[in-house]
Formats: structure tokens, C-alpha cells, sequence
């Protein structure tokens, strides 16, 4: 009798030349030939579609226009003034469902204007120059806010505050700000330590300072905040994530993927990671191809991504999708995992039911399908999961801290944004919008004009 | 393949493509490499009187005004008449005639406004197997200092004696090459005429300044800090010289003068625009100078095809076709209402139609319809002013439509009527007849 075999887990499966390839930067920065080419490429619309379906409101075709005649500091001021983190967004914003999905160049050539790569250009080019701050501080009002979370929410709320004269206190449960941008991307997303260096511009304009290691863990805390501070900002994000349920969750190799993601980021030596022969992501969104797509580059042989439903709904977009495939991860749809079967207490494959379609909804067709993992990553979502947000007496709804337009909670003096606020899309750029706009929210609360 | 054959003032070539007396006509080396490209004739560049030869600057001769994708729409320079012995020149326009007799190679002179001068100089290019001379009268920059090329041309008393001198020294065909940089471009064709010129060639180039270094806030181009206006060309100044062509081919006193067309042509169609307007044939110098000799092959090529298509035997049946329709504003049509048409199946919604106008113009193209974004001509405003179809990215998505007589105008409530009434006679006109 032949034994099953054995989990392949090995750390270091490939040379550090290699790592160092893979993991360079996906979109390769612009050229300054380049851009001046693609810059030229924007028709400047009248009421451009691409401003208006940013999320943030970036006048694209005014800085792409600074950019084709040569002010990129101009370029610079045009992203940052309604969105700080436009260097950040630059890299992640899945731009093909947002402002490149709606340029008039797809229309017209089936191939929009690269605004992302075009902004990515812009804030770089600000951010190695010799003068990088292009705003400045406004005298001080003597009001102190806090922040809870220096993810993109919290730290553009705080760079506004702090813009507008401010005082503000960042609160953050990590060793690093940054929070999905620092723990959360894809690190070919964002090389060269870009969240950081981002956090460092934000923080320059002055007046804020960041406290790590704080986890809001008690009610006392929050009350705390809301007695000392004029004002609180919650951007505390999404601290739980969703669990399957099923037998084999808690098997050695079974990981949930944002903290494969995280540990990625982190880890200073790529060689020292250890990864699946055999890697099986169970999910659709865009966390499920950022972990796919590292373990493939990370040197795993077979990667399956795995989703329950067909293409058309999952949240990865179909760009997103197509670079999991280029990077050779196979996308599987219509598939249910059922049980994680294991081989000495370690994961050894998942067993699928497939699924179909019958009158919307999904059903199991009866049959079934098992692929063999070494490693198993969960991506199936996050949650909320702070139980002192309900104590404090915050009204929640499902998904979320239930917020009035921009950002008012119903606890007076508190304000929600990005993914821990309900609703929403989950993405940077519009965690960004919430942090802005609630700053805006609590900086007219506090300088009545 | 038509039959390009071309023969301008008794000068045969065997295309209407010539080269200009510029940098690349200074010597047998590149001459010889135009004639095997396949050019039909060049113009040399510039002989000056014997004797020390002019001297050139050691730093930048050439600017440009450049497209982001760096196709150059202007091209400016600040180099000087041949700075090559005279000797050597004439010897090598020689041997280079006889290698290639079938192509024209015309002699471009500019000495100093004395007829000694000019009578030495026309006995040493008598002396070769040259086919004409073209007096340079255009020149712009440095020679123009010193009373020579534009200083002359921008004078027509000096190109009527000139000329003269040059008809009496000389049994080659005269060509006097016009200055842009006047007022009036009839009047030194006019004195050209007078003075017995067998032909014009025009535009030379226009006095320029490319712009400024922002660092440095230095003159570009610059020699060590300092710079001069330059001599413009290129393809911005095409409609200049167009214009200046027609002025000259339907002015009473020159018409009939036959001219050689310069100014911005790197294409067949650009030719095509001069020779339509009155031009017997055409030279070329910066589309040359950015792309090399071979371009003449694609030229060629194109205005055969051309011909072969129209069904236009010679070269010569293309002259000065459009001219006719050359017209004065007095005498434009007024009945005549044209409306902008924007095609909703190639509009690609940028908008720029609507802005460009609602700014600008006539407040005539909407920006939305029933709250959905939508760009269409409302006729009622529309002045048929043609600026909606420049500024849509699309080719052929707008256009402007001709209405036809009994049509009514949405904007005037009056119905078309085919009788031409123009200004001369429009009753708001003072001077009317």
C-alpha cells in the first residue's frame, strides 16, 4: 500500500534573482517619453466621464493636461488636493472599473487614456522632488481630533484635519500606519516601500501624530476619545474575516489569505516565506488574486482559484482575472468547497460540490470535484467584528457602522469612513473619500463658518 | 504609373519634385545621394562671390516647434549661405550635372547688391553645365545684416535691378526666390516680373523666435546664451505660402508668371495644394531633413496614384486647378447656409464639440438630452462656422451640410434661395454697387 503523499511546504523555492523579478513593480513606471505620449492621448472632455466616475472627483483631464505641458507639480496638486493618497490610488485603484472604463479613448479606440499610470507618474515625480509638500498648514484652531485606524480613511481625514489647522491623534492596532496599504496590497502593487513613503508625505504637512499598537479592545477607551477630542474619526476597517464553516478550517496549511498577504509585505526576506506546492484560494475578490497570484510568484507549482459562482459576479474584475491567469493561476467557477481533507492534522486538498444556477439561485448539482493543496488560503470576505462598537452604543448595520452622508454617526462626535462605515465598494480610493469628506464634515463642525 | 515628367521654364525634370537650396543641396555627396533617392531636380544651396567663404556658428542652428510625439510642425534655422570655396561648389555642380542630366539642378546665387558682383558670379556658374539660377532674395537671418537676401527681397526696386542685371549677364533662366517677411506679396512678384524674372519660387522662411529656455529664460536656440531670429518653415507654414502662391497666380499683373512652390510640402497632397493653387512644381527641404531622401519615393508614388485615379495625364493639367475658386470675401456667396451634422453612431462623447461652442461660438451643440449626456446641433443657432468639426477628435463625425434651396434656416426663419447674392451687393453695405 503506497502512502498518500506527504504536504509540500518549502520556504525558498526559488533563487533571490528571481524573487526580486517577480515581485518588481507590475506596471512599470512611465517614462517621461511616455507620458508626454499617453498624456497627449486625453481629449480633455467637456464634464469628463473619468472626473466624474472617480470616486474622489479628480479633475483628470487637467492634470493629465499639466503633465503634457510639462507642470507635473501642477499635475501633482490637481490629484492630491481631493485625494491625498493619490500616489496610492494611482497604484491600486482598479482604474478599468472607474475612470478608465469610462474615457472616451475606449470608446473611441477600445483602449482608454492610462490615467492611472499617468497620476502614478505625477505624484512620483512630486514626491522625488526637491519640494514635495505642495500644501500648506492652516494656522492652528486649537481643536484635537482623533482618529481610530491610519488606514487610507484615517490618514486622509487626518491630513485633512490637519490641513485645515487641526490637531489630530491617530490611534492604529499595527506596529506600522498604513493599514491596507501597508499589510493589505499585493506587494507588486506598491514596491519600494510606497506606503510608507506616502505616509511619510501625509504626515509632513505637520500637526498630526500617530500612536501604533493601540486596539481599540474596550468601551472605556472610546469614551475616553469622545471626552478628550472635540471630535473622533473611526477608520478602523475590517479586523475579522469571514470563516467557511466547514470541517478542516483549523488544519495546519488552511490560512486566512490577508494574512498570507500581510506576512508577504512584511516579510524582509521574500526566501523565508514558505508556500504550497499545490496552492488552492478559495474566494472571488481582489484579495483572492492578490493571494493567488503571490503564491504563484513565490514559486508554488499549481494554483487553483476557486469561486462558487460564474465570472460575472465575482469581485475581481475581469483585468484583475486575466492577470491571475497571465501569472498561470487557473480561475475555477461554479464550485462550493465542502470539506478541507487533511493528511497528518495538514491540509491536503478540498473537496468542491458544484454548483448551478436554477431560477438565481445557487444550488449543488450533485457532483463533486476535489483539488490537491498543500496550502489552503481563505478569501471570502472580511467583517466588522469589534464587539466594542455595538457596546458603545453605535448603531451597525450589517456589514457596518451605520453613517449618515458624510460620515456622522449617531453618536454625536463621531464620524465612520472606509470599510468599517455600511455600504459601500471596499476600495481605497473610496476610503479615501470618506475620510476627506468626514474631515470636511468635522472641520465645519467644529470652525462654524 | 502617370507620367510625372515636369518642365518648368524650359527645365526638364522627370518629377515636379525638386529639392530647395538649403543644407541639403551644400555638396555632391548628398546631392548625388538625392538624385539615386530619386528627386527630380535640386536648387544648390546658396553660392555666395568669391573669397572668403561666409563662416557659421559652432552651436545650434536648428530649432523646432515639435507635436508630443515629436513630429515636427515647425523647423527654424540660422545657418548661413554655403560655407564651402567657391571653387569647390562650382566644380561639383558641374560633375554632378553631367552624371545626371535627366535632373534639374538650378544654381541658388546671392552676392552683394552691386551688378559687378553679381556679373562675376554669373560668369563662374555660366561656366558650368548648371540649368538656371535662382536669385536669393529670402533669406532671413545674418545675410540680411549685410544687405543681401531678404534686404533685398524686402525691396522692390532692388529685385526689379537685380533681376535686371542677372537677365543681361546671364543666358540661364532667372528664378527670383521671394521673401515672406513683407507685406504684400505681390508687389516683389510684381518688380520680378518687371525685371524680366523667368520665374517666382516662394515662400522663403519667416523670421522666428522658437521660444524660451524656462530655466534659463535664454532664447532657444542659443548660442552660448545669445541667440538670433531664425528662418521658419516646415509644415506650419504652409498656408502662408498657399496663399501667397494664389495671390500670385491670380494677381492680373504676375498671373501666368510661372512659380515653384516651397513651404511646409512633405507629402503628395501637400504638392498637390501647391500646384492646384498655382504652382509648377514644388521644393523641399525639412521634410527631408527629418526623414531623409527616400520620402520623394512616397511623394511620388502618391501623386501618381493620384493622377492615375482622377484621370489626370501631366503634371501640368494639375496647375492651378483650384484657383479659380480662389475667390475675395466680397464676392462669397451669402445665400449659402451650411448646418453642422454630428453622426450619434461615431460620436464617442467627449464633448469637445459642445464646449468649443457653448464657450466660444454660437451656444449651438447641447451637452445632454433628457438628462443623459448627448451632443447634437441645435440648427436654430448653428452659423455653419465649421469650428465643431475642427475640434472633433473624430474623423468624419461631424461635418457641415449644404441646405438646399427651399430649405428654411431654423436660425433666420428665411428659406434658402439658390441665387448668389453677395456683399458688393447686400443691402447693409455702404459701398454697395
Amino acid at each position: 500500500m503506497s502512502n498518500p503523499p506527504l504536504p509540500d511546504v518549502r520556504a525558498a523555492r526559488l533563487s533571490a534573482q528571481d524573487y526580486a523579478l517577480r515581485f518588481a513593480d507590475a506596471t512599470p513606471a512611465l517614462t517621461p517619453g511616455q507620458a508626454l505620449l499617453e498624456a497627449e492621448r486625453c481629449l480633455y472632455c467637456f464634464d469628463a466621464p473619468c472626473a466624474t466616475a472617480c470616486p474622489t472627483s479628480i479633475d483628470v483631464p487637467a492634470f493629465i493636461r499639466r503633465i503634457a505641458d510639462g507642470n507635473l507639480r501642477g499635475a501633482a496638486r490637481t490629484i492630491l488636493e481631493p485625494n491625498p493618497l493619490g500616489g496610492m490610488c494611482a497604484r491600486v485603484c482598479p482604474t478599468e472599473t472607474l475612470c478608465e472604463q469610462v474615457c472616451v479613448r475606449a470608446t473611441q479606440e477600445g483602449k482608454p487614456v492610462s490615467i492611472g499610470r499617468l497620476q502614478r507618474y505625477a505624484v512620483d515625480a512630486l514626491m522625488a522632488s526637491d519640494r514635495p509638500q505642495v500644501f500648506s498648514r492652516a494656522n492652528a484652531t486649537g481643536k484635537k481630533v482623533a482618529v481610530v485606524g491610519a488606514g487610507p480613511a484615517g490618514m486622509a481625514c487626518a491630513y485633512t484635519l490637519a490641513r485645515n489647522g487641526h490637531s489630530v491623534e491617530v490611534f492604529d492596532a499595527k506596529p506600522k500606519a498604513g493599514g491596507l496599504n501597508e499589510y493589505g496590497l499585493a506587494s507588486y502593487k506598491t514596491t519600494g516601500n510606497f506606503a510608507q513613503r506616502e505616509l511619510q508625505w501625509l504626515l509632513a504637512i505637520g500637526g498630526i501624530e500617530v500612536h501604533n499598537n493601540w486596539k481599540l479592545a474596550t468601551a472605556a477607551q472610546l469614551d475616553t476619545l469622545r471626552a478628550q477630542y472635540d471630535a473622533v474619526f473611526l477608520g478602523l476597517g475590517l479586523a475579522s474575516t469571514q470563516q467557511l464553516g466547514l470541517p478542516g478550517e483549523n488544519l495546519r496549511g488552511v490560512e486566512d489569505a490577508v494574512d498570507f498577504i500581510a506576512r508577504l509585505r512584511q516579510a524582509s526576506d521574500l526566501a523565508t516565506l514558505p508556500i504550497g506546492r499545490r496552492v488552492v484560494v478559495i474566494g472571488g475578490g481582489m484579495t483572492a488574486v492578490d493571494a493567488a497570484v503571490q503564491s504563484k510568484l513565490l514559486g508554488a507549482q499549481d494554483v487553483h482559484m476557486v469561486y462558487r459562482r460564474g465570472p460575472q459576479s465575482m469581485a475581481a474584475s475581469r483585468e484583475e482575472q486575466e492577470w491571475a491567469q497571465t501569472n498561470g493561476v487557473v480561475i475555477h467557477h461554479w464550485l462550493a468547497p465542502l470539506e478541507i481533507t487533511a493528511i497528518n492534522g495538514h491540509a491536503r486538498g478540498v473537496r468542491f460540490a458544484h454548483q448551478e444556477q436554477i431560477n438565481g439561485q445557487l444550488q449543488p448539482s450533485g457532483e463533486e470535484h476535489f483539488i490537491e493543496a498543500d496550502m489552503v488560503f481563505k478569501a471570502i470576505g472580511q467583517r466588522l467584528g469589534n464587539p466594542v462598537l455595538a457596546q458603545v452604543g453605535l448603531d451597525l448595520d450589517q456589514d457596518g457602522i451605520a453613517a449618515a452622508e458624510h460620515g456622522e454617526t449617531n453618536l454625536s462626535g463621531v464620524w465612520a469612513g472606509g470599510d468599517c462605515r455600511a455600504g459601500g465598494l471596499d476600495l481605497t480610493v473610496e476610503a479615501v473619500e470618506h475620510g476627506k469628506r468626514a474631515a470636511y464634515a468635522i472641520h465645519a463642525h467644529l470652525c462654524p463658518a | 504609373m502617370a507620367n510625372l515628367h515636369t518642365r518648368f521654364i524650359g527645365i526638364d525634370s522627370p518629377n515636379p519634385f525638386w529639392l530647395a537650396s538649403a543644407p541639403p543641396t551644400d555638396k555632391a555627396y548628398n546631392v548625388n545621394r538625392a538624385f539615386e533617392a530619386g528627386w527630380g531636380g535640386v536648387v544648390w544651396k546658396t553660392l555666395g562671390e568669391d573669397g572668403p567663404p561666409v563662416v557659421n556658428v559652432n552651436g545650434p542652428r536648428y530649432g523646432a516647434m515639435l507635436t508630443p510625439d515629436r513630429r515636427m510642425m515647425g523647423f527654424n534655422n540660422i545657418e548661413l549661405i554655403t560655407d564651402r570655396a567657391l571653387d569647390t561648389n562650382l566644380r561639383e555642380i558641374n560633375e554632378v550635372k553631367r552624371n545626371w542630366r535627366d535632373r534639374a539642378l538650378v544654381v541658388s546665387l546671392m552676392v552683394p547688391c552691386n551688378e559687378p558682383a553679381w556679373k562675376a558670379i554669373l560668369e563662374r556658374v555660366a561656366d558650368t553645365a548648371a540649368d538656371g539660377i535662382e536669385l536669393n532674395f529670402g533669406c532671413p537671418h545674418g545675410m540680411s545684416e549685410r544687405g543681401m537676401g531678404a534686404a533685398v527681397g524686402q525691396v522692390p526696386e532692388y529685385i526689379e535691378m537685380v533681376t535686371q542685371w542677372c537677365k543681361q549677364h546671364s543666358k540661364l533662366p532667372v528664378i527670383v526666390k521671394l521673401t515672406p517677411n513683407i507685406s504684400d506679396i505681390r508687389h516683389p512678384a510684381r518688380a520680378a516680373k518687371r525685371g524680366g524674372a523667368d520665374a517666382v519660387s516662394l515662400i522663403n522662411t519667416i523670421n522666428s523666435i522658437m521660444g524660451v529656455d524656462p530655466a534659463t529664460l535664454t532664447m532657444v536656440p542659443s548660442t552660448g546664451g545669445k541667440g538670433s531670429h531664425g528662418g521658419y518653415c516646415g509644415p506650419a507654414v504652409k498656408p502662408i505660402a498657399l496663399n501667397m502662391v494664389a495671390e500670385i497666380a491670380r494677381d492680373p499683373q504676375t498671373a501666368g508668371l510661372p512659380i515653384s512652390g516651397i513651404g511646409g510640402v512633405g507629402t503628395w497632397r501637400d504638392a498637390l495644394d501647391f500646384m492646384a493653387l498655382g504652382a509648377s512644381n514644388v521644393q523641399v527641404c525639412t521634410a527631408a531633413m527629418v526623414y531623409g531622401f527616400k520620402i520623394v519615393q512616397d511623394m511620388a508614388s502618391g501623386l501618381s496614384d493620384y493622377m492615375d485615379e482622377m484621370g489626370i495625364a501631366s503634371v501640368a493639367d494639375i496647375v492651378g486647378r483650384a484657383l479659380p475658386t480662389v475667390s475675395d470675401w466680397r464676392y462669397l456667396n451669402l445665400n449659402h447656409i451650411s448646418k453642422a451634422v454630428i453622426r450619434q453612431d461615431l460620436c464617442i462623447a467627449c464633448g469637445r464639440c459642445h464646449i468649443a461652442c457653448e464657450d466660444t461660438s454660437h451656444q449651438a451643440i447641447t451637452a445632454s438630452k433628457d438628462g443623459v449626456r448627448h451632443f447634437e446641433v441645435k440648427e436654430e443657432e448653428c452659423v455653419g462656422c465649421n469650428l465643431c468639426v475642427t475640434v472633433c477628435p473624430v474623423p468624419e463625425c461631424i461635418s457641415l451640410r449644404s441646405l438646399a434651396p427651399g430649405e428654411v434656416d431654423q436660425r433666420t426663419g428665411k428659406t434658402v434661395v439658390a441665387e448668389h447674392a453677395d456683399w458688393t451687393s447686400h443691402p447693409n453695405n455702404p459701398m454697395r454697387a
